[in-house]
């Protein structure tokens, strides 16, 4: 364990605990230990296959739908461990949600697009469903544009707008924590400085970890920010710290560019 | 471009035109062919349905279009309606695609979303095998194995079970004898399933893992995914498999013959025996009489012909209309 704090003064709402990974014989990520802060943003970052996304996809427990992969150790989530066997993983996923690195609308309507996962969850009149898919595109700042046009499929949007659509469509089920893997890096500089704008606003209401490859990004948007290398947590702590006054070595010689 | 080309000979001029019109020789060359190989296709189809026709022609003039719903097939009396046959050659592969549709559905799924990996092979394998058995087999296993098993443990209880009920009472009436109408769409059933199963694997194994990552992402469940994703996204593909399969099934001959009955009648009972197009057509072509009988047959096979050419019109027209839906 590295001579950092990995815990936090604020409320954590996920609490990892000793966290290894395997890709069948491969351990992917190794004893991680972290805390996410309710309501700020947390941003992973390192080089290509340190492991961000890995750990991502362990907080809905994504990796369960390949076999062979397989997560040890603790994900505390109220009080529960999230990779108990025994632990629903619908619901973890509706509590938990995640937006992908190339946007992925269903093959229907912008409204249904929406509607979809509410109606998994909840049953509301036609009226209260309009008044959520308002509600979620307005989140995600997609309303103007789209209000006219909600019968539409959700592909006849632009790449930005798709990727928008995907964050109402998981802010919409009111989770709690929404899991952001690399949102822009298929996305034009507009698109993108959109979903960070989108980001800071989101915090409010939800909590945020996001994965990316810009460490610029990183420093303008998270609050936390986790430095990884070859599965390993290397140092973790608040952004403005971490990007100006590195504590170890290696995180600094990733964040000026040294390495990576 | 073509300046710079010009400005730098690689080889001295000669040569390097000599080169040119040697290559563009040889790509028309090349196209010719090609051309030539992909008419021969068209002359083919067009081919065989003028001489389909021709030899049609004199039960048409005979029988005029009234050949298509007459409800007689009566080589004594020379008298020929294709009624029979295309009712027989409908319902078999109606019964076919009931059974196979379904089945075919499961298993793609089964492949695709929640079969264990080491599983995963053989089965897939096992059925592309299935696929390759030769007809003859199925009609041989349906005649001498499944009919008698049929006849004897099945029918009878779908009679007391069936038989009362309106309506579809009257398909399962009649002497439980093993071969008929439905011992025949059951084993087409079985011979279409592997085309069908396979091709929905193929298209199912087509949707990116990130846009079913995203639906499990709202919390939907393995059905859920299925339904609303994987189905709409792969519609055209699924709608394909089963027109794949509505083909075969209509075409079969050897082993609808051999289960089918061959009886030159129309019964409303399923376990009646009847008649095919194909099973039509292999049975008494050996042993037609020129005139008539013959012209009879060759009828029906333009029959045959043009009932698939619509099944593939019309699963055309779905797959544009559903790719218009998508808006894509």
């Amino acid at each position: 364990m590295s001579d950092f704090q990995s815990t936090i003064s604020e409320e954590a709402v996920l609490q990892i605990r000793n966290l290894d990974f395997y890709y069948g014989d491969f351990k992917g990520l190794i004893n991680n230990n972290m805390d996410i802060a309710r309501n700020k943003v947390t941003a992973f970052i390192g080089p290509s296959g340190c492991g961000k996304s890995t750990l991502l996809r362990t907080f809905n427990r994504m990796y369960d739908l390949y076999p062979g992969q397989r997560a040890e150790g603790q994900i505390l989530f109220h009080g529960k461990n999230l990779l108990d066997k025994k632990q629903d993983v619908n619901l973890v996923r509706a509590k938990i949600g995640m937006v992908f690195q190339k946007p992925t609308p269903f093959p229907m309507t912008i409204y249904e697009n929406i509607a979809f996962g509410v109606r998994l969850y909840e049953r509301l009149s036609r009226s209260e469903m309009d008044d959520r898919v308002q509600w979620a595109l307005s989140k995600a700042a997609l309303w103007e544009e789209v209000k006219d046009k909600l019968q539409q499929n959700g592909l006849s949007l632009s790449g930005g707008q798709q990727q928008r659509l995907c964050i109402a469509r998981a802010v919409a089920v009111k989770p709690e924590i929404v899991l952001l893997d690399e949102p822009t890096s298929a996305l034009d500089p507009i698109s993108t400085a959109k979903i960070e704008e989108l980001v800071n606003e989101l915090k409010e209401d939800y909590t945020i970890a996001i994965v990316t490859h810009n460490m610029q990004q990183a420093a303008r948007i998270s609050d936390y920010t986790a430095f990884m290398y070859l599965g390993e947590l290397i140092e973790f702590g608040k952004t403005d710290e971490l990007f100006v006054k590195p504590k170890i070595k290696q995180t600094e010689d990733y964040i000026t560019g040294r390495f990576g | 471009m073509t300046d710079a080309v010009n400005a730098v000979p690689l080889l001295g001029e000669d040569i390097h035109a000599a080169q040119i019109r040697k290559f563009r020789f040889q790509d028309m060359l090349f196209h010719r062919v090609t051309l030539l190989f992909a008419f021969l296709v068209l002359a083919a189809l067009i081919g065989i349905l003028v001489s389909l026709g021709m030899e049609a022609s004199p039960s048409f003039k005979e029988f005029g279009f009234s050949f298509l719903w007459t409800n007689v097939w009566s080589v004594p009396d020379d008298q020929y309606g294709a009624l029979i046959a295309i009712y027989g050659t409908l319902v078999t592969s109606a019964i076919a695609l009931l059974i196979a549709v379904p089945v075919s559905f499961g298993i793609a799924l089964f492949l695709t979303e929640s079969c264990p990996v080491w599983l995963r092979r053989p089965l897939g394998t096992a059925i592309e095998l299935l696929a390759g058995v030769p007809s003859i087999i199925y009609g041989i296993w349906g005649l001498f194995i499944f009919a008698p098993l049929f006849a004897e443990y099945v029918q009878p209880y779908l009679q007391t079970a069936l038989g009362d009920v309106p309506v579809i009472g009257g398909w399962f009436t009649g002497p439980p004898i093993g071969i008929g109408i439905l011992t025949a769409g059951i084993v087409l059933s079985l011979m279409v399933i592997p085309f069908i199963a396979s091709v929905m694997r193929d298209v199912f194994e087509t949707v990116p893992d990130v846009l079913k990552e995203s639906a499990y992402g709202v919390g939907c469940t393995t059905w859920e995914v299925v339904r609303n994703i994987v189905l709409p996204y792969t519609k055209v593909g699924v709608i394909g498999g089963i027109m794949l399969g509505l083909g075969r099934a209509l075409g079969e001959t050897m082993a609808v013959t051999f289960v089918i009955g061959n009886a030159n009648r129309i019964t409303g009972s399923l376990f009646a025996p009847g008649n095919s197009i194909a099973s039509t057509l292999a049975n008494e072509f050996g042993e037609a009489d020129p005139g008539l009988h013959i012209a009879s047959l060759f009828a029906l096979g333009l029959v045959l012909f043009i009932i698939t050419f619509i099944v593939l019109a019309i699963s055309r027209w779905l797959i544009r209309r559903g790719l218009g839906a998508e808006g894509v």
